[in-house]
């Protein structure tokens, strides 16, 4: 079995530069909730290591002095594809100065869009962001919602096939859908809590998020752990993510900052 | 006298049922938290991957890994599960929210809300709120009546960019309560807030609504 594990974040990625998978122009995709669950070493070595013209694909834009926040001070990347992004001030005046192309998605269909991607499937229906700016351009059809076309009939006008073939609820009126894209990128960096050596991932608490679904939805994926453990000894039952996702593990020290401390008297 | 945050927040809090799963926006939604009627379970939803959200911690309780959607540090209550963020939406869009309380720049008298970007000013993003709207089985936006200088916000047709078409069923303003028609697709008004007549709520709504037979007072 080839192994997986790298003594550092800056190893991997010259690795990675010499095996030409790491280069200016790709897209990343880079696992988090705010501050919450991003690989966070990992973003360090990527702007080390100096790759530009980056598309990425995250969440939130991290803040100004940490997380995504440090690729976008040094300029190396050209596009986001986030959901949300207020705590950034340097992101703010490239954005306006237009310097930096944002897609907003909303933020299920932001997770949809990478969960689909990863399990190979190229376009999905969603009622989210129907009728507003999100739903320009793209492809709307009126579709039954599931609950309402119990046994797959959800197609107005369509058939299902078969003797036994389910109708729409009586009574039940189809609503506007809108065709999204499954999302898949070069490069996908992701945090988790433990892994072993064969890349099986288990994630802690909320830093879990965009994790799991990035790690499904990418060329190559790399692992930022707090910790790696044997072969064997994570309980199978319980592991977020199977180790055949994973291309990469690193494990390092995380700060872990938090954004809004808040606590009770 | 116009109803004060906390006292918005008090009524919405009246909207939950034992057992509801509830996903509070972030400002004056997250106050509902505070105002469940004793007795009664609520599993508050968490779009960043938690269901049963519990207050926030004590200084030795604070974790990094465990945050709220408003990225402030959390509990989790007994009982508590944690998942992805495809598995929160799947949550949420698939109906199995029974509630959520978001906050409004603009209604329309259709149920339209707005409240996401201002044309001409930085865009910070949607967030979960498009999902929210389109999903979860109830939508009750808490606001101020009126903008500043009075600007109506509950208007024929909203002017700003929409995070949903036809998805608010209830309206709890600073100044009155008011629930969406599904048939007519107009809001009823029921409740005025102490001290305000239907002709002050008349005034300040741009939108056509329905006046119920009798109008109550709010009980705060």
């Amino acid at each position: 079995m080839a192994n997986k594990t790298f003594q550092s974040a800056s190893d991997t990625f010259a690795d990675l530069k010499a095996k030409g998978i790491l280069k200016d122009g790709i897209t990343v995709m880079v696992g988090g909730f705010g501050l919450c669950g991003i690989p966070e070493n990992l973003i360090i070595a990527l702007r080390d290591s100096g790759v530009k013209d980056l598309t990425c694909i995250s969440n939130n834009a991290g803040v100004d002095d940490f997380g995504l926040g440090l690729l976008l001070k040094t300029r190396q990347i050209r596009k986001m594809i986030s959901s949300y992004v207020g705590e950034n001030a340097e992101f703010e005046r490239q954005y306006l100065a237009g310097e930096l192309e944002v897609e907003f998605n909303p933020q299920g269909t932001l997770a949809e869009r990478i969960r689909a991607g990863g399990a190979g499937i190229p376009a999905f229906y969603t009622a989210t962001g129907a009728g507003t700016k999100v739903a320009e351009g793209k492809e709307t059809r009126e579709l039954f919602r599931p609950y309402d076309g119990v046994g797959g009939c959800t197609i107005p006008g369509w058939k299902v096939p078969g003797k036994f073939a389910p109708t729409p609820r009586v009574g039940a009126t189809p609503r506007e859908y809108v065709l999204e894209t499954g999302l898949y990128a070069d490069l996908s960096l992701v945090k988790a809590h433990k892994a072993d050596s064969f890349g099986n991932l288990v994630y802690r608490k909320t830093a879990r998020n965009f994790n799991p679904m990035m790690a499904t939805a990418a060329a190559f994926v790399i692992a930022e752990v707090d910790q790696t453990v044997g072969l064997g000894e994570l309980d199978a039952e319980s592991i977020h993510t199977p180790g055949s996702y994973v291309d990469r593990i690193v494990q390092a020290k995380a700060e872990k900052r938090i954004e809004q401390r808040t606590v009770r008297k | 006298m116009p109803l004060t945050r906390d006292q918005i927040t008090q009524r919405a809090a009246k909207e939950l049922r034992d057992g509801f799963i509830v996903n509070l926006g972030i400002g004056m939604p997250t106050l509902v938290a505070n105002y469940v009627p004793p007795g009664m379970d609520i599993w508050l939803q968490s779009e960043n991957g938690l269901l049963g959200m519990g207050p926030f911690p004590s200084e030795a309780e604070v974790d990094a890994d465990l945050i709220n959607a408003g990225k402030q540090t959390i509990t989790a209550r007994p009982g508590a599960s944690y998942f992805s963020s495809a598995e929160s939406f799947q949550m949420i869009r698939g109906g199995h929210v029974d509630l959520t309380i978001l906050g409004a720049m603009q209604v329309s008298q259709e149920g339209d809300l707005a409240n996401w970007m201002v044309p001409g000013k930085m865009v910070k993003g949607m967030g979960g709120a498009m999902d929210l709207v389109a999903g979860a089985k109830k939508v009750i936006v808490t606001m101020e009546h009126v903008a500043k200088g009075d600007a109506a916000k509950v208007v024929k047709q909203c002017s700003l960019p929409l995070t949903g078409k036809k998805c608010v069923d209830m309206l709890i303003t600073d100044l009155c309560v008011m629930e969406m028609d599904p048939v007519k697709r107009r809001f009823v008004l029921t409740e005025v807030a102490p001290g305000t007549t239907v002709d002050e709520i008349k005034q300040k709504t741009e939108a056509e609504f329905i006046i119920a037979p009798n109008v109550q007072t709010v009980a705060v």
